[in-house]
């Protein structure tokens, strides 16, 4: 086991470094609202599904409809959404995360 | 040489590969870390792969190819359920709990709380959920395997789950999380390769025209008064017949399926298995690529089942449509490549199943028993001290007893309906599990009565409600079909469970005044930047 115990203190000096409320304000900034988004655009989806069913049938394309074309936007969203995250987190997390925590490791050498 | 001669070699291949492959692990298998985590040492790719194999069961690949083989559009509709789910575990949860973490899901719950009574109560959920999704895969592989194996008759069922039975232990028991995700791994990658074979055939066989595909899919299996319908949510979920509350059991389904993911104790304790948080993103990234990818080819294998098959063929071969893609890949090879090439796509798409099967019933038994050794015995019974080979010892023989177990149940349950109990494991998970993950990862007044009280509440709300709905008495496809004890109208529980979770949740957090701000601090600080993590171990 390599977990070192810290002093409590340590942390509570670090959560209320102007550093770290940036960090947790970037991530709760973005993820919250994603998080409502994409449930949201889901519940919808699952909804017309449910009462809207004319809709879900109107034909596009040959036999492909309405349904078939927002059920593929689901997947299409979701892989748009995993991927736009991996960028915020490594351009806008990472070097803060990355920072403080070696800061707390130097201190506690 | 018949196809099930041929799956059968092809089944052994894959055993004997997984028993070397075990063999190997469990000589690199020392400390906890390595039993329960791997080691922490795969890749963000690997453990990607690893989640595509834990989450990809039988009950997705088949599963779902036969509900759109047999009801069209409403297989669509569960899939994309199980996808978008993977968002929360990416947003949310899968980074800060492999920072926060061990080995299990409650170690990020005891992490500020009085640790006893919050391992019980996940260590409880835990082995509840594990168990369910067990039992359903188990009862599922009697069916199939019969099916594609051909093997009949209730004893040869029973053997057959003894078989499988006996290999996930050996898995689990000498392999371990190394081992187990190895075995993963290799099945992901099988299953992948199969499923897309098949579906550039059938796509190749309609000139890569997805449209003719449908058109013909709901031509031959649609409802003869109106194919359109084949097409268009409506055939199985929600049905106009049911009225109002099939649509509402839809949304709860929806709800369950898309919350459930991020609170399954198998998928959780995967996050553990890499070295740092950014690999634990990798890995999640990965794996929405691989089931993503996964579910859109079982569209075209479902539709293209219900095209090439006909629902009528499908329907004597399997009642709720389980066979429909082994059935289709010998369809088309036949058609493609003349009588061997069928026999050769038939047997590899059951030796793949099979593959499946016997790889997801190992995930659910490594985190069951991981969860009974490293929260109850050593922190609740033993109280912290019990020594790390004490530990390690007791997950092996309680993954002897829990494969065991559901060996037996699974026999006992052999024919009947229990597909309902993995939509109960994931409403368990979502109702449960996820409020009291998200309260004490971003509630900093959450303490041990709300914990406790949310997965207590979860719980006991899902199942109850589930005992008094239509799945188990009252309806013609219930377990009990003599007995009417059914006074909830939805099959689905998670529209009422998932909320009285998180309002449980909240209700026992602000009764009880315990709070400690040092412990959040140190938590909130360790979550977000990785301080103190526990660290892969060096071999």
């Amino acid at each position: 086991m390599t977990t070192r115990e810290h002093d409590a203190s340590v942390y509570e000096q670090v959560q209320e470094s102007s550093e770290f409320q940036e960090l947790k304000r970037r991530f709760r900034a973005w993820t919250f609202p994603m998080t409502v988004a994409f449930l949201a655009w889901y519940l919808l989806y699952v909804v017309l599904s449910g009462w809207a069913r004319g809709f879900m049938g109107i034909k596009l394309l040959g036999d492909i409809n309405v349904g078939l074309v927002f059920g593929l936007l689901q997947f299409v969203s979701t892989f748009w959404i995993a991927w736009a995250y991996a960028k915020h987190a490594e351009k806008k997390l990472d070097p803060i995360a990355d920072k403080l925590r070696h800061e707390v490791e130097e201190k506690a050498k | 040489m018949s196809s099930t001669t041929l799956g059968m070699i092809l089944f052994l291949a894959f055993v004997a590969a997984t028993l070397g492959i075990t063999f190997w692990a469990s000589r690199q298998t020392k400390t906890a870390a390595d039993y329960y985590a791997g080691g922490r040492s795969f890749t963000g790719v690997q453990n990607g792969l690893a989640i595509g194999g834990d989450y990809m069961s039988a009950a997705s690949f088949l599963g779902i190819a036969g509900i759109i083989a047999l009801s069209g559009y409403d297989g669509f509709l569960y899939s994309i359920g199980f996808l978008v789910a993977w968002l929360v575990a990416l947003l949310l949860v899968a980074e800060l709990m492999r920072n926060s973490g061990k080995f299990t899901m409650a170690d990020v719950l005891a992490f500020r709380m009085s640790p006893r009574p919050v391992r019980t109560a996940a260590g409880v959920s835990t082995i509840v959920v594990s168990i369910f999704y067990l039992l359903a895969q188990m009862v599922g592989a009697g069916a199939l395997v019969g099916l594609l194996l051909g093997i009949t008759g209730d004893a040869g069922k029973a053997w057959t789950i003894v078989g499988v039975g006996a290999l996930m232990i050996v898995y689990v028991v000498f392999g371990g999380m190394k081992g187990t995700t190895w075995v993963q791994i290799v099945k992901a990658v099988l299953l992948m390769g199969g499923a897309a074979l098949v579906t550039v055939l059938v796509l190749g066989k309609f000139g890569f025209n997805l449209s003719a595909l449908l058109g013909q899919a709901a031509a031959t299996s649609g409802p003869k008064a109106n194919p359109g319908s084949f097409l268009i949510p409506g055939l199985k979920y929600g049905t106009d017949a049911q009225g109002l509350a099939g649509k509402i059991d839809l949304i709860s389904l929806g709800l369950a399926l898309v919350l459930g993911t991020a609170g399954l104790p198998h998928i959780l304790i995967r996050f553990y298995t890499v070295p740092t948080a950014k690999d634990a993103r990798k890995s999640v990234l990965w794996g929405i690529g691989i089931i993503g990818s996964f579910y859109l080819l079982t569209l075209v294998l479902g539709f293209g089942a219900a095209a090439l098959v006909g629902k009528d063929a499908i329907v004597a071969g399997d009642k709720a449509g389980n066979t429909a893609a082994p059935m289709l890949a010998q369809a088309v090879g036949q058609e493609i490549f003349g009588p061997v090439g069928g026999t050769i796509l038939l047997a590899l798409i059951g030796a793949v199943a099979f593959a499946t099967i016997l790889a997801v019933v190992a995930g659910l038994t490594l985190a069951s028993s991981s969860s009974f050794a490293h929260d109850l015995y050593a922190h609740v019974f033993k109280r912290g001290t019990a020594t790390e080979r004490q530990e390690v010892v007791v997950a092996r023989v309680s993954a002897l007893v829990i494969g065991g177990l559901s060996i037996g149940l699974g026999i006992l349950a052999q024919g009947q309906n229990v597909a309902f109990l993995v939509a109960l494991a994931f409403a368990v998970a979502a109702s449960g599990n996820l409020p009291a993950i998200l309260y004490s990862l971003f509630w900093k007044r959450f303490n041990t009565a709300g914990a406790v009280s949310a997965i207590y509440g979860g719980l006991v709300s899902a199942l109850v409600l589930v005992i008094f709905s239509p799945v188990v008495s009252g309806s013609e496809t219930a377990l009990f079909k003599t007995a009417d004890f059914a006074w909830f109208p939805l099959s689905n529980p998670g529209i009422l469970s998932i909320p009285i979770g998180f309002l449980c949740g909240w209700l026992g957090t602000v009764l009880s005044k315990e709070y400690n701000a040092a412990k959040y601090a140190e938590i909130e600080v360790r979550s977000l930047t990785g301080v103190g993590a526990e660290q892969a171990t060096p071999h």
